[in-house]
């Protein structure tokens, strides 16, 4: 059928057009937008006048210009060739844009999503006969060294295959399969469309209760992140948003990661195409870069495609995660995209609530993030749609209206303060204000997995840093000195803790991803000489002595010492800190200094 | 083509609307001649036959009759060729030096291309400004934008031109280089300050000025930056230089920008600036960089006066959030007559963990400055409570901090206008102050390093 609803522009405000004359769009329909053919979206219309959201920079149009509809919602093309390679926030791809305009990216430039001319190795899992529905896998394509691309029937397709092709080499439009469904046959490829706006179906959801493992210690065990979960990294600027999520792109234990970057800035993109290649996936040994999308509209282009950028992130999640990989999706930032949201909804002079944020703001937030989840899928695979998002609050403060209507629909909270980040305390996490709800349903998977007194040394040592917190409020007033000697032990052990366990520096190769076992058998060391240290405390040892032996150094400097692949050294620092201890008493008890008990 | 639009439909502050216009295209020029003089304005929104005109040299003195309009029929576009170096223009790009005409090469539209992020180059090589503030703990590197975050008053100006004066911006290959300076609203002997440190360090004929200055049209001022940055687009995409962009004062330029914003009568955000102050900043901070391809680079240093000292206020908290960190002056360091006045804790460098260390400073770089930060934020906690309980009453060790802290401040701090510090003496004088702590302390610092460092006291110095 061809789609002739077609208009003229009217008016042009920024990436904001109203078209008149003859029309019939449909709500969030994609129409191409003046002679240059700029792709928009329609978001209202009225009896005689349709506004579109436009794409790419308006300058230049005029009234007069022809705007075309193409009948179909804006949609991503989903199949092979998307691993490893770089978006912009429609699919647009970028390393084929360079290729045809150079440094700049100019406008206009409408491009096949997906490499058409590509061979696929292509291994048929389906024959004639088989009676396939939505979902099911007909064939596989070894999309990069670590991604075996599934081939799916799209959604709503259900019916009996009546012809297949041999496995073989075959482009992205090639027809793979035919499958009849009543009187219709569907002409299946390496390929589907899906609308970005719209959640991919499944079968139905999992419980939440195996953690994303991220070898960042402040994360893993003080505040987890599951599994088809949603965490929200506010903070004001310079606190460390993006290399929390670069750290957790590079060493989640997902199989697939979508990087969105949404209005953040075109180096951080850069970065990421530079290191990724290089770097190692320490699970399956291949460079990371083959396991990661990048969706890149930086602040400096347009405006609604940085709107889109985040549902097209979403989309490309969904679709791997219904082969049944375990998918994170790190949205830098979340802000940038409500500040689109607000910058279109000022330009169609509607009425604003907190801020000058549309009243839609919250139900947005939540469709975004309720596109989380672990799921059965409808081929019985298992997969799930992990959600980090950043949130960078106005002036880095925590009560505006993204950071708390965000705050409502994740369910995991990692607070960067500026205090911290500017004491080069890293990650910046403020381990009073952060939370994680999740704690409960991991812990089972914490005892089995990691050590069956996992969660009782991680209360501890949040204990031991919630007992800080209040002891620090007295200090700031007199001073430590005057301090009873087991609190002033407690000092001394949170600073350990601050110091030796939460800093973790990005940049050093060993402390960049620390495996849970090494994390455990950390706090385990610490704790050790915790209690080992309030029992010469309670002989009358006083804190300083200890202090002064150097058994503290060694537990600050233990992530450094041992290596994450040599997990036995623990006992020696143990061994050595019990030493260390123990000759204290016994110097003490040999001087006689000791109260008697 | 040649229509001209007699009278206006409307004038609201810099903004005029007319009416019955025919083929306007969108962000187009116009020149509107009011009697025998001419300015130029641009056509900001469209609406069937009304065009919105922002008008760079303000509406004073326009009526609804007196004027008519003419349709340029494209936008604002900035002359381009080497003989750009050495000259002064108007804030809309046009030489105001009596120098004539620029013969242009090439001319290109002011508000440039996003950069394709795959095209870019990661910035990786250090800039040595002789600052050890900014040497040693916020590294300057090139094709960063690092603005400097200011208050009313302090010395940024000295602090921007002590940078142009001594910052190695050349490569050892030779690619010349060049300084691009914008001024937004500053005034007349700010611009002339500029320019004559400019002349005596023998660099004026390499730098090309901007100027709009605090009594020069406000909406001239919005185009300012974008033509300063095109000109540098040009010298080191076109012709391979690394060009130095100091741009001040961006929060005029946002100023600007919240007053177009409010004659439109657009929904204000935060402090009445327009929602998309954010993006409009960022399509200037983000022509900054290095692309493949090219050996000239833009790095940028935007000037910014924060209104009441607040950090938090848009205009610094939407540049920090664009910026590859910022450089921020203290009030109180500066009344303790410490220059330049660099708070280091709220100053950062993000791109400096690239460019500093084995094979690009010194080994010891990166712990050193750790080190160092983290040593000075524990200052600020004795202090803290030093002006509670006395700084009589505080320990041993706090009291080494307080030493630590004062000296750090007025000799690493401290530095002479004139005084160009390598990078060897920066840190050389950081071990000489993280030598005032015991090694105890020092637990940014590794072990190797503290083995081959701390213990070298040949030089110790007593301030
Ligand atoms: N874990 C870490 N280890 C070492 N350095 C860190 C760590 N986390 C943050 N940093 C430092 O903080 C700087 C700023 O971090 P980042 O760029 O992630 O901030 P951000 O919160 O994303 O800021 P913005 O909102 O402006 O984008 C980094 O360049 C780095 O120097
Ligand atoms: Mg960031």
């Amino acid at each position: 059928m061809e789609h002739t609803s077609q208009g003229i522009i009217y008016g042009i405000n920024g990436p904001v057009v109203k078209v008149r004359g003859r029309q019939a769009f449909q709500m969030l329909e994609m129409v191409l937008v003046g002679h240059d053919r700029l792709i928009g979206e329609v978001i209202r219309v009225l009896e005689n006048e349709t506004i579109v959201q436009v794409y790419e920079n308006t300058t230049g149009l005029k009234p007069g210009e022809p705007v075309v509809s193409t009948g179909k919602p804006l949609t991503v093309k989903l199949g092979p060739g998307i691993m490893g390679n770089i978006f912009d926030g429609i699919e647009r791809p970028l390393a084929r844009i360079a290729d045809s305009t150079g440094i700049f990216i100019k406008r206009g430039s409408i491009m096949d999503n997906l490499d058409r001319d590509k061979l696929w190795e292509v291994k048929i899992l389906a024959e004639p006969g088989d009676y396939v529905k939505q979902g099911e896998i007909i064939a596989e394509v070894k999309e990069t060294e670590s991604v075996n691309h599934k081939i799916m029937v799209p959604p709503n397709i259900e019916g009996e295959i009546t012809e297949a092709v041999c496995d073989g080499l075959y482009n992205i439009d090639q027809v793979i399969v035919k499958v009849k469904d009543g009187k219709q046959i569907h002409s299946l490829t390496l390929v589907q469309e899906w609308p970005v706006r719209e959640p991919r179906p499944y079968c139905h959801r999992l419980p939440l209760d195996i953690p994303l493992i991220t070898g960042q210690r402040v994360i893993d065990t003080l505040f987890p992140m599951s599994k088809g979960g949603a965490a929200a990294i506010p903070g004001g600027f310079g606190t460390g948003k993006t290399l929390t999520q670069h750290q957790l792109a590079k060493w989640a234990n997902a199989d697939i990661i979508v990087y969105v970057g949404c209005g953040e800035r075109g180096n951080e993109i850069t970065e990421v195409l530079e290191d990724f290649p290089k770097l190692i996936d320490p699970r399956s040994g291949r460079p990371l870069m083959e396991r990661t999308v990048l969706i890149g509209n930086t602040s400096n282009m347009p405006v609604a495609a940085r709107e889109a950028s985040i549902y097209t992130g979403i989309t490309l999640a969904e679709y791997y995660r219904d082969m049944g990989y375990d998918v994170a999706v790190m949205a830098d930032s979340t802000s940038r995209w409500a500040e689109a949201l607000r910058e279109i909804s000022g330009r169609l002079e509607e009425m604003p609530a907190e801020e000058g944020f549309p009243a839609y703001l919250p139900s947005r937030l939540s469709e975004f993030y309720e596109r989380a989840g672990r799921v059965e899928n409808y081929n019985g695979t298992k997969g799930s749609v992990s959600i980090i998002g950043a949130v960078s609050p106005q002036g880095g403060d925590f009560s505006e209206p993204v950071t708390q209507n965000t705050k409502r629909f994740i369910r995991c909270f990692w607070a960067l303060d500026k205090a911290l980040a500017h004491t080069r305390h890293y990650p910046a996490v403020n381990w009073i204000n952060s939370y994680s709800e999740y704690t409960d349903r991991l812990e089972d998977w914490y005892s089995e997995n990691a050590d069956p007194e996992f969660m009782d040394k991680k209360t501890e040592i949040s204990r031991i840093l919630q007992e800080e917190g209040k002891l620090l409020d007295i200090v700031k007033l007199i001073g430590s000195d005057i301090l009873p000697e087991e609190q002033k032990l407690v000092l001394e052990m949170a600073k350990v803790i601050r110091q030796g366990f939460l800093q973790q520096n990005a940049y050093h190769e060993q402390d960049t991803y620390v495996p849970i076992q090494k994390q455990y058998l950390m706090m385990d060391s610490i704790l050790r000489v915790g209690t080992k240290a309030a029992g010469l405390v309670a002989l009358g040892i006083p804190v300083s002595v200890i202090r002064r032996s150097g058994v503290f150094e060694e537990l600050i400097r233990m992530k450094y010492n041992i290596p994450n692949d040599d997990l036995n050294s623990f006992d020696g620092l143990n061994n050595k800190t019990e030493r260390i201890l123990d000759e204290i008493g016994s110097d003490y008890r040999a001087s006689g200094r000791v109260k008697e008990v | 083509m040649n229509v001209e639009y007699m009278g206006l439909k409307e004038i609201s502050g810099p903004l005029v609307v007319i009416d019955g216009v025919k083929d306007a295209s969108f962000e187009e020029m116009v020149e509107i001649t009011v009697g025998k003089n001419k300015r130029l304005g641009r056509i900001i929104q469209i609406e069937g036959e009304l065009c919105v005109i922002q008008v760079f040299e303000g509406t004073r003195g326009i009526s609804l009759e007196n004027t008519h309009t003419r349709l340029l029929g494209k936008p604002l576009k900035m002359p381009l060729s080497m003989e750009l170096l050495g000259r002064v223009m108007d804030g809309k790009g046009r030489p105001v030096d009596g120098l004539g005409e620029i013969y242009p090469e090439k001319s290109w539209d002011v508000n440039g291309e996003p950069i394709n992020p795959v095209m870019r180059e990661y910035p990786r090589n250090f800039i040595q400004t002789g600052i050890s503030s900014i040497d040693g703990l916020t590294t300057l590197i090139r094709g960063q934008k690092l603005p400097v975050f200011s208050g009313s008053g302090l010395s940024h100006n000295q602090l921007a031109v002590q940078i142009v004066k001594q910052a190695k911006i050349e490569d050892t290959e030779g690619a010349g280089f060049a300084i691009v300076f914008a001024a937004m609203g500053v005034k007349h002997d700010v611009a002339e300050y500029f320019r004559e440190s400019f002349q005596k360090s023998g660099v004026l004929d390499r730098v090309v000025m901007f100027l709009n200055l605090a009594n020069d049209p406000v909406v001239e001022r919005i185009v300012t930056p974008r033509c300063a940055l095109t000109a540098a687009e040009y010298l080191a995409y076109e012709k391979n230089m690394h060009v130095l962009v100091i741009m001040t004062d961006m929060t005029s330029y946002a100023e600007a920008l919240r007053e177009i914003s409010s004659s439109k009568g657009e929904i204000p955000s935060r402090k009445g600036y327009p929602g998309y102050l954010y993006s409009d900043m960022a399509s200037i901070y983000e022509r900054a960089g290095m692309v493949k391809g090219c050996r000239g680079s833009i790095t940028q240093i935007p000037i910014l006066t924060m209104p009441n000292d607040d950090i938090t206020h848009p205009v610094p908290d939407l540049t920090g959030y664009i910026t590859e960190g910022q450089v921020v002056l203290d009030r109180s360091l500066s009344s303790k007559g410490i220059y330049p006045p660099i708070n280091i804790l709220p100053s950062l460098s993000r791109l400096m963990k690239d460019g500093i260390g084995e094979g690009h400073t010194r080994e010891d770089h990166p712990q050193v400055a750790n080190q160092l930060f983290a040593s000075y934020a524990r200052v600020q906690e004795v202090k803290a409570l030093a002006s509670v309980i006395g700084e009589e009453e505080l320990s041993e060790i706090d009291r080494l901090y307080m030493n630590f802290g004062r000296e750090f401040e007025e000799n690493f701090i401290a530095q002479d206008f004139s005084e160009n510090r390598n990078i060897d003496d920066t840190l050389d004088l950081g071990w000489t102050l993280l030598r005032l702590l015991p090694v105890s302390e020092l637990d940014r610092l590794s072990p190797e390093i503290i083995e081959k460092y701390y213990k070298d006291d040949s030089e110790d110095g007593d301030f």
